[in-house]
């Protein structure tokens, strides 16, 4: 499929972009000009070819330098990534997943070799070429999780379930929207989505947890959620949330379409056939301003948005400081036409 | 006790005795006490006689004499600190038979303290019965440097390790018995709001 990888940062001087070519295939999140909150879960069944829906798991031009990024982050705070001690089968049981997946979708980049226990895993891209036997830890340089969690854009958490609930007992997050992971393993579905506003009061996570509780293995679902982020930076944790925060207050009227990302999460979630437990992929995608104006439907469709935010999401997601500059920069490609259904590109 | 609209915040119900348990274990403090002798006078002695008390707190001679009298007929055994109670509640559940139930009285950390050293013995937290009284004081963990600030009175707080000025928020982890803690002036270096004492 000629995948070009791209040698870019996510941090310092921020050398993140797309492609022309790879601009179009941005999972848009707004389906309509007005923001509204829904749980918006959907089977994850392949969506059209070259699209981010085509395969369970999306491999595109970033994914080289997102692995470097990721590695980057563990070697400073190794607890990123961490599992609880029950949570061994559902490790193995997300290797299975992902290498299965990625050796069917990308036979050029991936490879595995499977015999009896005795396996064999190849990634051209990294440069990874490891013989290992299933589900003997000792014969991995990492746990399963972080072997492979290492080697697939996005982060991945394991959810444990028992007693009616979900429990986030594993994960390995290195890019996530100002959620930590260490303080957050081990909490229950409820838990740690305490701090999100409105959406509790809503019903909207008691219908949530009620229909994950009951998926079935082979039928995976997916949603789309989103925030903004001020440059291209997938390390935007709390844990140093003091570096990155004042990139804020750097956002002016001349560099806004520059500076202020869309931020796309493509969650699927996937139940898990040794464990039970559930595998939740967060596989994020930025997209500055400036290239989002590139498709019409979008640059008439975002300030719409933007502007019909309720003022607690405006808060919950931290755009005060610069929605104003947002808008203003976004109001001269909403021409007024009506946008069609949908967040594709027309 | 503040109520909050983050779910991760605990809600502690009050203590009610478990008639069926073979064996209490309560931890308490000065103030938790209280809770518990009411708990007695409503329980009845062939309860408290089930009942040792690990009461973790400074204690003046006469106030050891009395809370011993008053929680009487349960084995009293008082600890200095915080931290010794809850290593002498490790020690119990080491040899803890079945049939145990387990009950926590007092400040926030003390209970947190209590049902994490329950979770580590696979104690289930909603097992656990809890009554908070006296101080608001938090434990506090600072998401940066990942330091533990204990008796926490005021937001915002100095983190005692890394030295930012961190926002305690309602988010809390039974896993880590605290708190979150983020730094509140991450956007503007230096914008702090007044220091406010809201858990004394």
């Amino acid at each position: 499929m000629g995948l070009t990888f791209r040698n870019e940062t996510f941090r310092d001087d921020f050398t993140y972009t797309n492609s022309p070519s790879n601009i179009r295939r941005f999972p848009f999140p707004f389906v309509e000009d007005q923001y509204r909150y829904s749980v918006n879960i959907e089977p994850h069944t392949p969506g059209p070819k070259g699209s981010p829906f085509e395969y369970h798991f999306d491999v595109d031009e970033h994914y080289v330098s997102e692995m470097r990024d990721r590695a980057m982050v563990l070697a400073a705070d190794p607890l990123r990534c961490q599992a609880l001690p029950h949570m061994m089968t559902a490790q193995w049981d997300m290797l299975e997943l992902l290498m299965t997946s990625l050796a069917r979708d990308y036979p050029e980049h991936f490879t595995l070799h499977r015999d009896g226990s005795a396996w064999h895993w190849i990634n051209r891209p990294l440069g990874i070429d490891q013989k290992f036997t299933f589900l003997d830890a000792s014969t991995l340089p990492y746990q399963p999780m972080e072997f492979i969690g290492r080697q697939v854009q996005g982060d991945f958490s394991i959810q444990d379930q028992r007693d009616n609930q979900l429990w986030m007992d594993a994960g390995i997050i290195t890019s996530q929207a100002d959620w930590s992971l260490d303080f957050d393993v081990g909490m229950n579905f409820f838990e740690w989505h305490g701090p999100v506003p409105l959406a509790h009061e809503a019903g909207v996570f008691e219908r949530a947890l009620k229909f994950l509780l009951n998926l079935q293995i082979g039928k995976p679902v997916r949603r789309l959620n989103w925030t903004m982020t001020i440059n291209p930076r997938l390390d935007t944790s709390p844990e140093n949330y003091h570096k990155w925060a004042s990139d804020r207050m750097t956002v002016t009227p001349e560099n806004v379409g520059k500076k202020v990302h869309l931020r796309v999460e493509m969650q699927g979630l996937f139940r898990l056939p040794r464990s039970n437990a559930i595998l939740f992929s967060i596989r994020g995608y930025l997209m500055s301003f400036e290239q989002i104006v590139t498709v019409p439907k979008w640059g008439r469709r975002l300030p719409r948005v933007l502007a019909s935010l309720p003022p607690e999401l405006v808060e919950y997601k931290s755009l005060g400081r610069y929605r104003d500059m947002a808008l203003a920069y976004l109001a001269p490609y909403d021409d007024g036409a009506p946008t069609s259904p949908g967040g594709g590109p027309d | 006790m503040t109520v909050s609209t983050i779910k991760s915040r605990p809600i502690y119900p009050g203590l009610s005795p478990d008639l069926n348990a073979r064996r209490n274990i309560i931890v308490c403090d000065k103030a938790g006490a209280a809770a518990v002798a009411e708990l007695f006078s409503r329980a009845g002695s062939a309860f408290a006689e089930r009942a040792t008390i690990i009461l973790a707190d400074s204690l003046s001679a006469t106030e050891t004499q009395t809370l011993s009298r008053d929680l009487a007929p349960a084995a009293v055994e008082i600890q200095p600190t915080l931290a010794d109670g809850i290593a002498r509640l490790r020690q119990l559940l080491e040899t803890a038979p079945m049939g145990l139930r387990l009950y926590a009285a007092g400040s926030e950390p003390l209970i947190g303290l209590v049902v994490q050293a329950g979770l580590d013995f696979s104690i289930d937290h909603l097992s656990i019965r809890t009554e908070h009284r006296g101080s608001l004081k938090r434990r506090v963990q600072c998401v940066h440097c990942k330091t533990f600030i204990e008796d926490v009175t005021t937001n915002p707080v100095k983190c005692t390790g890394c030295g930012l000025t961190l926002l305690v928020r309602d988010h809390y982890s039974r896993r880590l018995a605290a708190f979150q803690g983020v730094c509140i002036d991450a956007e503007v270096p230096g914008e702090v709001p007044p220091t406010e004492a809201l858990y004394l």
